[in-house]
């Protein structure tokens, strides 16, 4: 069987790229070990938001039910149910995609791929059964997996990654996690959301070390008020296993020690390369490609996660769609430039384009605009009055180049500035445009309104 | 209110009109609508229009007049108005062609005058069109890429867009600009006739495409219409004897391959004798500019070098003092950074003369035009295998190429171009003189 294209990883970059070459009128053979989806939508993304939805009802019910008036006696939660629905929705989900590839008769090919040369792929079936297929291009998107801490190896009971840590059962009483990035932060919120004593430890001065400072200190006071322990500048320099957990070891300006029933490991990636051709990697393993996503290696092309940062379900999806429209196409395809950022804790966090610090490192002279949603009437109603909108705006032609936003939707009012950035708008279109009455974008329209001394509720 | 008739601009390159024919007499009661005159652009002849009723109270400029964008043309007075005490017609507008930033702020006024110019194939004049008047679609453009064309003077509805769904973005609009630049300047502006009107060409079939003028086709357009209608041309062509410098060149490639060195291209021995002969013949090498010829003290040796959407001529500079392996690295480099649009202004302004070479397209022979304020152009043809009668008059195989000049006869005659010639096939027939 010969295809036009045969996709290594069924993952966001696999499953989309492998879909749009069949929109394509092509011929595709997507090959995963595992089930559809990747890992994001069995391990990762998708899974993680049911069990945050979950903490975030607890948390509100728990906190905040008085103030909203409910009253109720013994408020429980069931552990195992809520991992239960959390792998329910990955089932469904994984089910679509594989329904997706039927639809557009993509060959599903449930096995462990290697790329010997050029055009031919070997896979190896769980039951040993072995084929070659061959295709004119093959597109690698194989992802990465949970960087493993030297000296702290997960096993899955005291050391766990974020893999084990949607799953555990029964729940970690106390729990140190290493690494304070998105995951590490959800991770954090979840657990003390549910009771769990939460030891966040970060080797770098803030929170969300990508984001916008700002946003990070407001996190950091948000997430410290719930009750997480928040130790950054911290480095994790000793561990071990106890009979009962873990113990940890975290210099900071002092050294301190944590007991914990278990560690989760949050301190990024490590890149999933296919077994065969010899593909140019960059220094940290992860595959290199030209400006057409291809490889070293001619007809051998890559997109996702395995192609290194950000390593973001969406971009891997945009990576993918572009470089199955440059393998069978003239036209060149785009690279990445702006793309969001989000992470599902409460308050949340989201954010598009340059933070004030990339853009000051940049030399390039912008304008602040910021609006808390304590004067935005919707989020006040919806008793969310935590956090703001901070936008930044080039000068002199006020084109906006970075937005960020901290508070209740965060992640859902991050589209509108994608657009706007993706689009080259500046603020007058920003502040022409019209926001619903009452909702929590009019803040948005306000940080606008802010950098340019109009607005009205401030 | 009495309300003041100003020449429109009628065309984005339009710095000054002519008024053909004042179509109502002073007196004349004026509608809506009413075609008040006739006035020419560089482009064409158009029907101003009247946007106020009224009575033509005054007319200050007379049939055949040509005047700037701007300037008062005439006054209208509303029933029972008389005109103002003040009512005079501006006479010294700045004569230099506005620029494009004046022009937009100008706007405003132009949106108050009360005459605009109903021309079929174009809407009423703004700073930047938002439509692409032929074909009436929506010229997309960010709001940011308008914005960096309006302060650039970038015209957005012939540019290719980059962004998504072929959006023109700001980085599209730079780079227009920094094209233009690069074009406007490799060929200055000496005189500037007024370009005759376009005839329209007639459609032929459905299959007929139309392409808007990029930056730097409108340049050439202008440029080089200005030099072929402005400059007295004449040419002269000589055939030379290539077998020596073929010879030559494959002595030196092979020891160059010996050595891992890169090969010479019969190009690179053409511009090095273009650079000795116009050391040699130093009236060759010069300008004519105006009441003076400027005869140059160095060759700024420009070669023409064919890009996607065009042409650029970059420059090597004091070419005259340059070896062949110099004059063949530089070429290589300026050639491969005029390909990748990243020429800088010092690398293809001021060239003193230019090579244009067409013989890896397998033409004969060919006259080029001038690139002003040049004076002087060398046309190069392929080598060409034929039969030549040799010094024993005896018939045998021999190589040759044709080399032509076109030169500005306000500046080299006859002999002085004959003589610049001579010196250049001396140079390249016995090639070793070169490098010496």
């Amino acid at each position: 069987m010969k295809c036009d294209l045969i996709v290594v990883g069924g993952g966001p970059a696999g499953y989309v790229g492998a879909i749009r070459a069949a929109q394509l009128g092509k011929r595709v053979a997507c090959i995963e070990k595992e089930r559809a989806g990747g890992t994001c939508l069995n391990w990762g993304c998708i899974p993680t938001k049911s069990l945050l939805r979950n903490a975030e009802l607890y948390h509100l019910l728990q906190h905040r039910a008085s103030d909203l008036g409910f009253r109720f006696d013994n408020l429980a939660y069931d552990w195992s149910k809520i991992i239960a629905r959390s792998r329910a929705v990955s089932d469904k989900l994984a089910s679509g995609v594989e329904f997706l590839f039927r639809k557009h008769k993509i060959d599903n090919i449930k096995a462990t791929a290697s790329i010997p040369e050029a055009g031919r792929v070997a896979c190896k079936g769980a039951d040993g059964k072995e084929q070659i297929l061959e295709a004119d291009s093959i597109l690698v998107a194989t992802g990465a997996t949970s960087r493993p801490m030297p000296g702290l190896p997960v096993n899955g009971k005291t050391v766990i990654d974020s893999h084990y840590a949607m799953i555990i059962d029964p729940q970690p009483k106390r729990l140190v996690i290493i690494g304070a990035g998105a995951i590490g932060v959800e991770f954090a919120y979840f657990f003390n959301a549910f009771g769990t004593e939460v030891t966040l430890v970060e080797m770098l001065p803030n929170v969300l070390p990508v984001e916008d400072t700002e946003i990070s200190v407001a996190l950091e006071r948000a997430l410290t008020k719930q009750g997480i322990k928040i130790l950054t500048n911290s480095k994790v320099t000793e561990t071990s296993t106890t009979k009962s957990g873990v113990r940890v070891t975290v210099e900071s300006k002092e050294k301190q020690t944590f007991e914990a029933d278990c560690a989760l490991v949050a301190i990024g990636v490590s890149p999933l390369v296919p077994a065969g051709v010899s593909l140019k990697l960059d220094p940290k393993g992860f595959i290199q490609i030209d400006d057409r996503y291809q490889t070293n290696v001619p007809g051998v092309y890559a997109a996702g996660d395995i192609i290194g940062p950000p390593w973001l379900a969406h971009v891997a999806m945009w990576e993918a769609i572009q470089a199955v429209n440059g393998i069978f196409s003239a036209a060149t395809p785009k690279r990445l430039k702006t793309f969001p950022g989000c992470t599902y804790c409460q308050p949340q966090v989201a954010s598009v384009g340059l933070t004030e610090r990339a853009a000051k490192d940049k030399g390039i002279k912008f304008k602040v605009g910021k609006f808390p949603f304590l004067a935005n009437g919707k989020a006040l109603a919806a008793g969310e009055p935590d956090g703001f909108v901070k936008l930044l705006f080039g000068e002199p032609h006020g084109e906006i180049i970075g937005a960020h936003i901290i508070g209740a939707e965060a992640t859902e009012l991050i589209a509108e500035l994608g657009l706007a950035i993706n689009l080259e708008a500046t603020h007058e279109e920003l502040e022409e445009t019209i926001h619903a009455h009452p909702t929590l974008s009019e803040a948005v329209h306000e940080a606008v309104g802010n950098a340019f001394g109009v607005a009205i509720h401030i | 209110m009495p309300i003041t008739i100003e020449m429109p601009k009628l065309s984005d390159t339009m710095t000054e009109g002519t008024l053909l024919r004042w179509v109502k007499k002073v007196g004349d009661n004026v509608a809506v609508g009413d075609v008040l005159a006739e006035v020419e652009t560089d482009k064409a002849t158009m029907e101003m229009e009247a946007f106020d009723e009224g009575t033509l109270s005054e007319v200050y400029v007379s049939d055949g007049q040509t005047v700037q964008v701007g300037q008062k043309l005439a006054l209208l007075l509303g029933a029972g108005e008389s005109k103002p005490a003040e009512s005079k017609p501006a006479e010294s507008k700045p004569s230099a062609p506005a620029s494009k930033q004046s022009d937009a702020q100008k706007k405003p006024d132009t949106e108050k005058k009360a005459a605009q110019t109903k021309q079929s194939e174009s809407p009423a004049p703004q700073p930047l069109k938002t439509a692409d008047a032929e074909s009436g679609q929506r010229v997309k453009a960010s709001p940011l890429a308008r914005k960096v064309a309006t302060e650039l003077g970038v015209q957005l509805d012939d540019l290719p867009g980059s962004g998504p769904g072929g959006r023109i973005i700001r980085d599209d609009v730079v780079s227009a600009h920094e094209n233009r630049a690069q074009t406007v300047s490799q060929a200055p502006k000496t005189a500037s006739p007024s370009a005759p009107a376009v005839v329209p060409p007639q459609p032929v079939s459905q299959q007929d495409v139309q392409i808007q003028l990029g930056g730097m086709r409108r340049t050439i357009a202008a440029r080089l219409l200005e030099a072929k209608t402005t400059i007295p041309h004449f040419y002269l062509q000589t055939e030379i004897d290539a077998e020596p410098l073929v010879q030559l060149r494959q002595q030196l490639n092979t020891a160059n391959e010996a050595a891992g060195l890169s090969k010479f291209t019969i190009n690179d021995f053409i511009l090095k004798a273009t650079a000795v002969a116009a050391s040699h013949v130093p009236k060759a090498n010069a300008s004519f500019a105006g009441d003076t010829i400027v005869q140059y003290g160095s060759v700024q040796l420009a070669c023409a070098v064919a890009i996607d959407d065009g042409l650029v001529t970059p420059v090597i500079r004091d070419a005259q003092t340059k070896t062949l392996s110099q004059i063949s690295a530089e070429v290589k480099d300026l050639a491969a950074k005029a390909r990748s649009k990243k020429l800088k202004p010092e690398q293809y302004q001021g060239g003193t003369i230019t090579v244009s070479n067409l013989g890896s397209y397998g033409v004969d022979q060919f006259f080029a035009i001038i690139n002003p304020p040049q004076s002087l152009i060398v046309s190069v043809g392929a080598i060409l295998k034929k039969p030549v009668v040799n010094a024993a008059g005896a018939i045998v195989p021999g190589q040759r190429i044709v080399l032509a000049l076109s030169c500005d006869h306000r500046v080299v005659d006859g002999a002085i171009g004959a003589q610049f010639l001579a010196e250049l096939k001396r140079l390249l027939e016995t090639p070793a003189l070169m490098l010496v």
